[in-house]
This record gives structure tokens, sequence and C-alpha cells, in this order.
């Protein structure tokens, strides 16, 4: 095994300049983002190294509490970026208390899933469930759950608020026939759980002949065997895949939620303009 | 039958009238003075304020899809969830039943519902909204998109529930329409003024 990579603060710097490509391409073709450019690399960076700084902390207290309340910033900051993202936006905060409601539960079980029962007898070198508390896989993979599950919600939510919007007659058609809210709003919550769903199916299907996912090329740089990298890879993948159903899933079922009263009305003056 | 106690709508002050089984209430006024959102009020399908009643028994007490069942919102644009105007009727029968009684090819109904006319559409929403004969129905504009041969046939069907004892709300540009199918008249327009015919039908 070739020993693991480690980067100077140099070598840093080095792949700081790929970003004068983006930079130059905004400014030579007008697109105006070099600015939001530069925030977000300097943002980046100060995050990951952050979050390097406190994992390392984390991981070697072993302590569980400091893993629940890494785990806890992580879901909040999730929750927030669910109500960020929202194109069309949803007044009020109930956006937000979805996004944290399914975003715990969500990661909660899959990381439970995943950390106990698919890597957990690997990781102890027992059979059966983990009973040693290990931080350094509680984070990432719950981080991984809510990254790739906060994505598909999202998707699903603004989806579901624009057909929503754009289709209003013929959910309000349903429901002037006496239909439930549940059946009026089916045709648009398969629509957007569908949207939501695809870029994950369609990542499985090119996954290795097109793409090298980051994970793995990360996992191969730092001296990892290529076929442990592409077994983690293919649990991650899988993962990834439950998370991104759930979230939109989620976001279909809240969505309706929040978009209908308890009379079943459609209420599209719940979208922001 | 039908009875409206302070029902609140936009800015306008709270209405309140009654109609009897059998009779049918014209609903005037300019746009935008709130025809529609009456209606749909009615129908329970915007919040509002005040009491509806049908028999008596508010329209609380009722689940919201037995409610709409029993008064029935009719949209001057019908929308559509599926691709054939077939797929929204209870049976393949009583939708050629409806194309034939309201003057439509009933090869049509297969159609994508993008190809059919205007008229096609509004007439086919119409049979939609009235196959299981609702005992109250709210028209908002029913007849705006159809020729006047089309009209009397939408017209000849509304005068049928009328007598069999439906209550109908109807919402309508057309003076001469709502001279031939109304016994009242409700006037929205600020200062609302409730017409006095719905007095005569108390």
């Amino acid at each position: 095994m070739t020993p693991a990579l480690t980067l100077s603060a140099v070598d840093i710097g080095f792949a700081a300049l790929l970003l004068a490509v983006n930079v130059a391409l905004s400014v030579i073709y007008g697109l105006g983002v070099h600015r939001s450019l530069v925030v977000a690399a300097m943002r980046m960076i100060a995050q990951l190294a952050l979050v390097g700084l406190v994992l390392h902390y984390v991981f070697a207290s072993k302590s569980m509490w400091m893993t629940l309340a890494a785990a806890t910033v992580m879901v909040a900051a999730a929750a927030l970026e669910v109500r960020q993202r929202q194109s069309p936006r949803i007044r009020g905060f109930g956006v937000a208390g979805l996004g944290l409601g399914a975003l715990s539960l969500i990661g909660a079980a899959l990381t439970f899933y995943v950390v106990s029962v698919v890597i957990g007898p690997v990781a102890t070198n027992t059979p059966g469930l983990i009973t040693s508390f290990s931080p350094r896989h509680v984070l990432p993979i719950l981080g991984m759950i809510l990254g790739n599950s906060l994505t598909a919600l999202s998707l699903a939510l603004s989806t579901f608020a624009d057909l929503a919007r754009r289709e209003h007659a013929s959910i309000e058609a349903q429901l002037a026939l006496g239909h439930s809210a549940r059946e009026a709003f089916q045709p648009i919550s398969r629509r957007a759980m569908r949207t939501a769903m695809l870029p994950v199916i369609n990542a499985m299907a090119v996954i290795g002949l097109v793409t090298l996912p980051g994970m793995m090329t990360g996992q191969i740089l730092a001296g990892a065997d290529p076929t442990d990298a592409a077994k983690l890879q293919i649990m991650i993948m899988f993962a990834i895949s439950a998370a991104s159903g759930l979230g939109a899933f989620a976001a279909v079922r809240g969505g309706l939620h929040l978009l209908t009263d308890d009379r079943q009305r459609l209420r599209i003056d719940r979208i922001a303009a | 039958m039908l009875k409206i106690e302070r029902l609140q709508i936009l800015a306008l002050p709270p209405l309140s009238f009654e109609v009897d089984a059998g009779a049918c209430l014209a609903v005037e006024g300019p746009s935008g003075s709130g025809k529609s959102r009456l209606l749909r009020a009615i129908a329970d399908l915007d919040p509002a304020d005040g009491n509806v009643l049908i028999d008596g028994a508010e329209r609380r007490t009722f689940s919201p899809g037995d409610w709409r069942r029993a008064v029935r919102y009719v949209a001057a644009e019908p929308g559509w969830w599926a691709a054939t105007a077939l797929e929204h009727f209870s049976s393949p029968e009583v939708a050629r039943a409806v194309a034939e009684r309201f003057g439509i090819d009933p090869g049509r109904l297969s159609a994508d519902i993008s190809t059919l006319s205007t008229g096609e559409r509004q007439r086919l929403a119409f049979g939609r909204a009235v196959e299981d004969d609702p005992p109250v129905l709210l028209l908002d504009e029913p007849t705006a998109a159809l020729d006047d041969h089309a009209t009397r046939l939408v017209e000849a069907d509304i005068e049928r529930r009328l007598a069999n004892g439906a209550v109908v709300l109807i919402a309508s540009h057309d003076a001469a329409q709502i001279e031939r199918l109304s016994d009242a008249r409700l006037q929205l327009a600020p200062p609302v003024r409730v017409g006095d015919p719905v007095e005569a039908h108390r």
C-alpha cells in the first residue's frame, strides 16, 4: 500500500490556481459570477479546514456526546439549507421544520443501518451489530446521507411547489369533484419524486464508466486498494439512493401538508410570488 | 335549501342569502367583483368566514370531500389531470353519454386533451361535474366558450336539473342567459345589494 498523501499549504496553493480558470471565464464572457466564485471558494476552504479540525478532535475524543453534538449541528445546517434552496419558496418556517424532521429521521435511521448492520461487523471484527461507538464511521456516513437526502428533498419540494402553482387548475378540478387532496396531488407528487430520484439512478448507471466518484478517488489517492475502494463506493451508492428516495418521499408528503389546509384546500397563497 | 350567512368575500360587506330547491340565482358584477370568489368560498375551495348550509347543515359538519360532492363548483377554465377526456369520467359509458348529450363526437373522448377545442373542453368539464347529479351547482361562466347551439344544449341540461330540484348559482356575463335561467339576481359591486327577487323565493 502506498503511503497516504499529505498536501502542504503550497500544494493547496497550486490547486487554488485552478480557480483562475473559472474566474477568467467569468471575466471574459461577462458572466458576473467571479465574485460569488471567489466567495464560494473562500467559504469552502474555511468550512473544510474547520471541519477537518473539528473531526480530528471528535475522532480523537471517541465521545458519544461530542459525536451527537456534531451530528446535531450537521442536521440543523442541512435543514436551514433546505429552506434556502427552495424555488419557489413556501412561506413560513414549515419548510425548515420539514427539513429538520425528515433529515434527522432519515439521517439517524440510515446511518444506524449502514454503521451497525453493514460495516459494523467489519469495523469491529465481530459478527452482528456494532457495539463500540465510532465517530470515525458515524459522522462521514451521516454527512453523506444528509447531503444526498437534502438535495433530493429540495429538488422534489421545489418541483412539487412549482407544479402545484402551474397546475393548480387540474388539482382544484379534482378537489371540486370531491377527491381527496392526496388524490388530487398524486400526479404532481409522482413527477416531483421522479425528478428527485432520477439523478441518483443516472449516476449509478454511469458510475465507474465515465466518472470515478470523489470518495473513491480520495480513497485511492489516500493509498487504499482500488477493489476495497470500489466495494465501499458500492455501499455508499446504495445508501445515497435510499437517502434520496426517502428525501423525495418526505418532500411530497411534507409539501402536501404545507400546501393544503384542514379543509383540503389548495393553498397556493402560501407560495411566495 | 342553500343558505349563506354572513359570508365574507374579499373586502365586500358580509353576504347573506338563501336559494330554494329548484331555484337559480344569477351572480352578477364586473370582472374582479368577487363572483368566482363567492362561488369558490361556497364550495369551500377558498377559506372564508361565515356559514354555508345545505338543508340546515353547515359545511364544517361535512368532510371536505362530501361537501364538494354535494356543492359542486364548475370552474370557468376547467382543469384536467389525465391525458384524455375519457379518463376524467367514472366510466366510458358515462363519458359517451355526456359527449352525445352536449353534441360532441364521442371519438374525441380518446383524443389528447390539448387537441380539443375550448368549447369541447368546457362542455366535457360541465358534463364531468354533473354526472353524479349534485344537489347544488355553482357554475362559473359555464357557456363563455360556446356557440349558440352548444349554449342551448347546456342550458337545457341546467333547466332539467332545476326542474328536478337542484339549486343553481350561475356567474355569467351573458345578460340574455341570466334572463333565460335565473329566478333571482345577486349584484356584486360595491356597495353590495342583495336583489329583491331572492326574497321572493323564501
